[in-house]
């Protein structure tokens, strides 16, 4: 890990209510560029709370979030920005159903980004090659496969080039069969050493691709490890707890 | 007859075609209340129809130099005065001699709507865009006048029939949408100040009848402004028909924006699209799809309101077909009514073809969603 680099994203005591529920109960975590970090941890842990505050999807209520360089505050073309440069994955796929997959994947480096169409569509046909999915450019998402829906929304994100990625438990919606295509082309996003934040119940994919694997439970950090310490020799009762009803 | 048990066999699948006679079987005679029902409505019209026909056909006059003929007793409706009152009733007391600039300015605008509105024609954009843009001041100096084109001043006292119904209902349509949709969008925006501003707009003119609205913008609007600017009297029905109809489309709109799911709005702004871009892009295009039944219903109550600017002095089709009826030479009872079923039919026709494009609109939507 490279220690003097800045970090592309850190996280310092940061706190997040929802009404009078704490969801978030002062979380610290670092993340260096290129590194990939799992984070898992039963639901309700605040796992997916604490992602969507790295691009202010929540807004954080105390503590310190800084990406690439950048604190994220309440000032709107600054949290633009930085989404610009932050990639996100939904459980949901989240496409846009009224728009082919092709301007699903236009649609943000032309508006957000103001590159010429053809550029943009240069761009995304490259990132669609990239998924595997060229030759489904001109459908419409409700006629893709939920895979092939979720490789699309991942070919949408890079189309921004972002510095990081974040997944908000990618495969949980997904039939099992095609759990396998996106984690594998996860794993290769992961080899080309884009720096990546996924939340996942696959453990699978934490073991083979996770620099650390992060337990969060209440709304805290409880272990921090690389995923052969993590999976084998847990130092938390919850965290063994949590792996025994998970690992059957 | 015994319902089926849920574990028994299925039934037979039923055969499409059945041919006339099994058509009615099976939609007309399929038990004997809907059997009923049937002969009870064949009974009704029979025993209708005879009179409607003889009354609108056979007894009626077609042609007659005044209403004499249309007072003798037997007669029936008197097509003979619609057909002398047409000009009047299209163009209200817009001098003879000009009445070809108000022709243009229909033959214009009903090429751009229809251009626009062609499903699956090229560039529609391009169409909608000079609808929107360029018609309306090109409009404005043909039916008003501009007397440097060498077209003199028609003063809006002389306006009527038809055309200013068209009129009302056009303005009201052109400016309901777009009002209405930045009304939704205030109505859910985060800043208090727009919300309540929305809110308080949106509330006080739905919890006002539209000729309360009227009455208001004919008496209030003048007040505001210096005297020498006072608006227009046609002006001021125009201002208020779109107040109102863009308070309803607000509601509609808003509708739209509820129904569509979270995540649409979430995933624009993790691309890191502006607020605008993504209402733009993302949230408009999905929300107006989903309630544009929603939004032709209003449209075609915008329609039926313009009858409304009567009361406010405008002379609109409706009150035309009122005034030509009081003409001597015309007076008489199946005149009247003919002018009335007359105009009943007109808003009939027109409120029916909104309603069919807009099915036909939603037809073509959902089969381009189910490819």
């Amino acid at each position: 890990m490279t220690a003097h680099a800045p970090p592309a994203v850190s996280i310092r005591g940061v706190h997040k209510w929802f009404g009078a529920f704490h969801a978030l109960r002062g979380v610290d975590l670092d993340v260096a560029k290129g590194e990939k970090i799992v984070i898992a941890g039963p639901s309700g842990s605040g796992k997916s709370t604490l992602i969507r505050c790295i691009n202010r999807l929540e807004r954080h209520e105390q503590g310190r979030i800084v990406v690439d360089g950048v604190e994220l505050d309440d000032d709107v073309k600054r949290v633009e920005a930085i989404r610009r440069d932050v990639g996100m994955v939904f459980q949901q796929f989240n496409l846009f159903p009224h728009l082919t997959v092709l301007e699903n994947c236009m649609l943000a480096p032309v508006w957000a980004r103001k590159l010429p169409k053809t550029r943009a569509e240069e761009i995304a046909r490259r990132y669609l090659e990239r998924v595997r999915i060229p030759e489904q450019a001109d459908k419409y998402p409700a006629q893709l496969s939920g895979g092939q829906q979720q490789r699309v929304a991942i070919a949408r994100a890079l189309c921004m080039a972002p510095k990081v990625m974040l997944f908000d438990e990618p495969t949980s919606a997904l039939d099992p069969e095609m759990v396998k295509e996106v984690l594998d082309t996860m794993a290769e996003l992961a080899r080309d050493g884009m720096t990546m934040i996924v939340v996942t119940h696959e453990m699978g994919f934490a073991r083979q691709v996770a620099d650390r694997v992060v337990f969060m439970d209440e709304g805290q950090v409880v272990e921090v490890a690389p995923p052969e310490d993590f999976f084998s020799n847990p130092r938390h009762q919850r965290t063994r707890l949590f792996l025994a009803q998970i690992l059957r | 007859m015994r319902a089926a048990a849920p574990s028994g066999p299925l039934p037979p699948p039923v055969a499409r075609r059945l041919g006339a006679l099994g058509w009615a079987r099976a939609h007309l005679f399929s038990g004997w209340a809907s059997g009923l029902a049937t002969l009870g409505v064949i009974a009704g019209v029979a025993w209708l129809a005879p009179d409607v026909l003889r009354y609108l056909v056979f007894d009626a006059v077609w042609r007659a130099p005044d209403g004499a003929a249309c007072r003798a007793p037997g007669a029936g409706a008197c097509w003979a005065f619609i057909a002398e009152k047409t000009p009047f009733f299209v163009y209200g007391s817009y001098p003879a001699d000009q009445r070809w600039r108000v022709d243009l300015t229909i033959a214009i605008g009903a090429a751009l709507v229809f251009r626009s509105l062609w499903r699956g024609a090229p560039r529609k954009g391009l169409a909608a865009l000079l609808l929107l843009v360029v018609y309306p001041p090109v409009a404005f100096a043909l039916l008003y006048g501009a007397p440097v084109a060498g077209l003199p001043v028609v003063p809006t006292s002389l306006w009527g029939g038809v055309f200013v119904s068209l009129l009302v209902a056009a303005v009201g349509i052109v400016f309901s949408l777009p009002l209405g949709v930045l009304l939704a969008l205030g109505r859910r925006s985060r800043l208090p100040v727009v919300r309540m501003l929305s809110v308080g707009f949106i509330e006080f003119v739905r919890g006002v009848p539209l000729i309360s609205v009227l009455f208001m913008a004919n008496v209030m609007l003048p007040l505001f402004v210096p005297e020498a600017w006072s608006p227009d009297r046609l002006l001021r029905p125009l201002v208020g028909v779109a107040l109102f109809a863009s308070a309803y489309m607000a509601e509609v709109v808003r509708a739209g924006l509820q129904a569509l799911p979270r995540g649409q709005g979430e995933a624009a702004q993790a691309l890191g699209l502006s607020w605008w871009s993504a209402q733009r892009h993302v949230v408009l295009p999905q929300a107006l799809t989903l309630v544009i039944p929603g939004i032709v219903n209003t449209f075609i109550g915008l329609f039926k309101d313009t009858t409304l600017v009567a009361a406010v002095g405008a002379l609109d089709f409706l009150r035309a077909v009122d005034v030509a009826r009081q003409d001597p030479a015309w007076s008489g009872p199946t005149i009247a009514l003919t002018g009335y079923v007359f105009a009943g039919l007109f808003y009939f026709v027109a409120c029916f073809a909104m309603s069919r494009y807009s099915l036909a609109v939603e037809r073509d939507l959902s089969r381009a969603r189910a490819r």
